[in-house]
């Protein structure tokens, strides 16, 4: 089913409806993960990948047009590219650990400690909780500062539009025949533009 | 060689290179963003799926003996789907303000403006 969704996603041209079945690949997988025993992750993706990037998608949509034109570059060394990679990666496979084994390496260093001690050590029945938070603190707190950059980049480049769209209205319509650029309503942005600022 | 334990780790292979064709075959940058994050995506999978253990269940502590699949990998995914929204929401805005300087947001035809504004 993710196969088929992405497969569709690369075939269609309206970007509408790419926004919507990248939100359906999403959820999709988001159920993946808790078939895979991961439902902190199967929360995160639902609402994070399915909700929040779903509305970044369409808000961008808003301001840029939804059509994509059809392109007329050939297709044959990008196919050529992704073949030599995946070869190459699924022969990096051959040394995998099984799937599902108990006796993998990964499950064998920390993650013993990691289940047999954090009831004593944190005192919070999710485990992945107290790595997240107590652990692996240091990781949380570069994740936050990798947001906190993103967010400033953001409003940086966002604030420099929602700027030059306000002064084009008030300089009036006459004026900027070369802005031809900018005839998309600049109306229409203050609503589009809430959205990256929530991420 | 035991094939059938593999598997899984192809399936993942190929969701990871539909999303890379997207990315580099498109011309258009909103679809070059949407094939990033369904690249994304597969790389999350295919890093839990490390992580399960046969017959085990979610790493949340409980009475008796059970077997529990390793906490660790989600972990280190929950951390990267935020950190892939925050790229998502930075690669967007970049796209806003590209169609903002250009009128397009297809890649060839930026080319040609930028060509065309050379001469």
């Amino acid at each position: 089913m993710l196969a088929v969704t992405a497969l569709a996603l690369l075939k269609l041209r309206n970007l509408f409806a790419v926004a919507m079945l990248a939100g359906i690949y999403s959820l999709l997988s988001a159920g993946l993960f808790t078939a895979l025993d991961a439902v902190d992750v199967a929360f995160t993706e639902a609402a994070v990948g399915a909700g929040i990037s779903t509305i970044l998608v369409l808000g961008t949509l808003a301001l840029v047009g939804h059509e994509q034109k059809k392109s007329t570059r050939s297709s044959v060394i990008p196919l050529l590219v992704v073949l030599v990679t995946g070869s190459i990666l699924v022969y990096g496979t051959f040394d995998m650990p099984p799937y599902g084994d108990p006796g993998n390496p990964a499950h064998h260093h920390v993650a013993p400690h990691y289940l047999e001690e954090s009831a004593h050590e944190i005192g919070i029945p999710n485990v992945v909780t107290s790595v997240l938070a107590s652990y692996r603190g240091y990781d949380t707190m570069g994740e936050t500062t990798v947001i906190f950059t993103a967010m400033v980049g953001v409003l940086l480049l966002m604030g420099g539009v929602r700027k030059r769209a306000t002064s084009e209205m008030a300089s009036g319509p006459a004026s900027g025949p070369s802005d031809q650029e900018l005839d998309g309503e600049p109306h229409q942005q203050p609503d589009g533009e809430e959205d990256p600022d929530g991420g | 060689m035991n094939v059938l334990g593999l598997v899984n780790y192809w399936a993942f292979i190929f969701l990871m290179m539909v999303g890379f064709y997207i990315l580099i075959s498109q011309g258009n940058l909103i679809k070059k963003i949407v094939g990033l994050s369904v690249f994304q995506t597969s790389v999350f999978i295919l890093y839990i799926s490390m992580g399960k253990i046969r017959g085990g269940t979610a790493p949340i502590l409980m009475e008796g003996d059970p077997v529990y699949s390793n906490p660790l990998p989600h972990v280190l995914i929950l951390t990267a789907i935020v950190v892939g929204v925050a790229t998502t929401a930075l690669g967007l805005s970049l796209v806003v303000r590209i169609h903002e300087a250009y009128g397009t947001v297809e890649e060839d035809e930026i080319h040609d403006l930028d060509v065309a504004e050379a001469e």
